[in-house]
């Protein structure tokens, strides 16, 4: 039993070290503000959902561990997507550009980043 | 092995975060920067095993100070002021007082030095005697509320004295208790949460932050009261309600929270934590005591240092709570003063 | 296993601490140190777990509730509009920032 629950733990931990990774990677990565906010949202919610349940399966059943776990990812379950969702809100109102991929190429190839918010997003 | 690659890393971070808050020109970030340099010296501080030292670091550095630190720059500016590279008197300042304090460090027991005083008797007096004479299992805590009961007075007076001097400096009670232009404020503070922010009209953020709240004042308690048997206290329970508090005027906006948390009730709450504290000095006085010798609170010692300890840590609770909220809405008011000007334009205008 | 994750994160919170410093907007920041705030939750809880105390994961929930107050933070100051979104704000300081717009999702 405790094996089983070991190995799954620790498929659990990989998958979650797999998906902090690449989350990552994709944040820095990723071409434009919005695209990045998707990594992050994914990894937000999926790698402390794979790493606190594959660490609950190394908790031995210590009903505090389980507990607290359980409410960390509560906690991060709920407050992330918001994070993310608000985070995106507060760029589109503040007017950052929602363009196309090679527009914002563009303009951060031409170092003004995103200073001149030449397009309005049509609310 | 693991866990000194792990601090390694973490101190690099730390390296790599002071580079960028010194680099970037925009306070905002830098700010916000600064909250993440607080999170990794957090991290740092687990690592080291001072879990009391991280968890008061994690609330106050990443949490309130960072809150008040962006509430600050909406009262100044965002960008720095670029200055003229080569200036050698500031420059000799840095670099004598930087000397001088490398060189006081030169008398220090050098790190991890078995023979320091700390090491040789301080440490393991604490440890061998805390459980007979006061018997609390984080010894953290019964060092800090009990055996220098002093020092921890001396810091919950300190932030009682601080948050005079800010409320002296920022309040407006003569203005608020003139009745018409305390009106106005109302007025304004609610207009101006209409109009400026668009977080408090989203549906999301309000539906789901109000779970939050609760959740992190029980938790706040939760702290106050477990400090005696886990990492915790007055002060990171008093600044984790407090961030709750926070947490409700950015999202519900800040008049409501005026309503709730007037400056009567915040000022009657900073005096009273730091009046409780001492209280408990005189009363171990009244009881045959020394100041805050608990022993002599109950008919037995163990009991008494219990009482004691709670107590104690309730005043530094609650004057840390409402010094926290205190300084938070006054300078959240502050900044809408300053936009008042616009305000009465626009509505003219219109 | 879990000093493999351990190190998983501590790889994403390096490129996280890269992208917080060579973003190019404030929400760029937010975005990397809030997303660095949960992995911390994580690099915490692993390693509770790897020196066999879990007891300390209350810190992880710390961190979990106050990065969440801080970002939260962040937006409301920045629809203030005194802190501006984009990179630059105009020197001589004539021109304010727009007032957020309002759109259609206010409750009302």
């Amino acid at each position: 039993m405790t094996e089983l629950l070991e190995l799954v733990g620790g498929v659990l931990l990989g998958a979650g070290a797999v998906v902090v990774v690449f989350g990552g990677v994709l944040i820095l990565r990723m071409p434009t503000f919005y695209s990045r906010v998707h990594a992050a949202s994914v990894n937000e919610t999926l790698a402390p959902l794979l790493i606190l349940l594959g660490l609950a399966c190394f908790a031995d059943g210590r009903f505090d561990v389980l507990v607290r776990l359980g409410l960390i990812l509560m906690f991060l379950l709920l407050t992330s997507p918001m994070s993310s969702h608000a985070l995106a809100k507060a760029a589109y109102r503040g007017g950052l550009p929602t363009g196309q991929y090679r527009e914002q190429q563009r303009r951060e190839r031409e170092g003004r980043g995103h200073s001149e918010p030449s397009e309005e997003p049509d609310a | 092995m693991t866990l000194d690659v792990l601090a390694v890393v973490l101190m690099l971070f730390l390296l790599v975060t002071a580079w960028g808050v010194l680099r970037l020109r925009d306070l905002f970030s830098a700010a916000m920067l600064l909250g993440m340099f607080s999170l990794v010296s957090a991290a740092l501080f687990t690592i080291f095993d001072a879990v009391d030292v991280a968890f008061t670091e994690a609330s106050v550095g990443a949490g309130i100070s960072t809150i008040l630190m962006l509430a600050t720059l909406g009262l100044t500016t965002e960008r720095e002021t670029s200055c003229p590279a080569w200036r050698p008197v500031p420059l000799l300042a840095v670099l004598v007082t930087g000397g001088l304090l490398i060189y006081g460090t030169l008398d220090m027991p050098s790190f991890g030095d078995p023979q320091s005083p700390v090491h040789t008797y301080l440490g393991a007096r604490y440890l061998e005697e805390e459980p007979k004479e006061i018997g609390v299992p984080n010894v953290v805590t019964a060092v800090l509320a009990s055996y220098r009961g002093y020092d921890t007075l001396g810091e919950a007076t300190v932030v009682f004295a601080a948050a005079i001097g800010v409320l002296l400096l920022l309040s407006d009670r003569r203005e608020e208790r003139d009745r018409s232009s305390a009106r106005a404020l109302k007025d304004h503070l609610a207009r101006d949460d209409a109009r400026h922010a668009p977080a408090m009209k989203n549906r999301i953020l309000r539906v789901s932050a109000r779970p939050m709240i609760p959740s992190i004042l029980l938790f706040g308690l939760y702290v106050q009261f477990h400090g005696d048997y886990g990492p915790g206290g007055g002060f990171q329970a008093g600044v984790i309600m407090a961030a709750g508090v926070v947490l409700f005027a950015l999202v519900f906006g800040l008049e409501r929270t005026r309503r709730t948390f007037s400056a009567n009730l915040l000022e009657a709450m900073i005096a009273l934590g730091v009046l409780l504290y001492g209280s408990v000095g005189v009363w171990s006085m009244l009881a045959g005591g020394n100041f805050l010798d608990y022993d002599v609170l109950l008919h037995d010692p163990k009991h008494g240092q219990h009482l004691g300890i709670v107590l104690v840590e309730l005043g530094v609770g609650i004057t840390v709570t409402a010094v926290m909220i205190a300084l938070f809405l006054l300078f959240a008011a502050r900044g809408l003063d300053d936009a008042k000007g616009d305000l009465h334009l626009e509505n003219g205008a219109s | 296993m879990i000093t493999v994750t351990l190190v998983a994160v501590l790889v994403c919170m390096a490129l996280l601490v890269a992208r917080a410093i060579s973003g190019t907007s404030v929400f760029e920041r937010v975005l990397a140190i809030n997303s660095f705030g949960t992995k911390t939750v994580l690099l915490i809880a692993l390693h509770g777990f790897l020196t066999g105390r879990p007891d300390f994961l209350d810190l992880a929930l710390v961190y979990a509730l106050m990065n969440f107050v801080g970002t939260i933070a962040v937006l409301r100051f920045t629809s203030y509009g005194q802190l501006v979104a984009f990179g630059s704000r105009r020197t001589d300081g004539t021109e304010p920032m727009p007032p957020a717009r309002p759109t259609g999702d206010a409750t009302g």
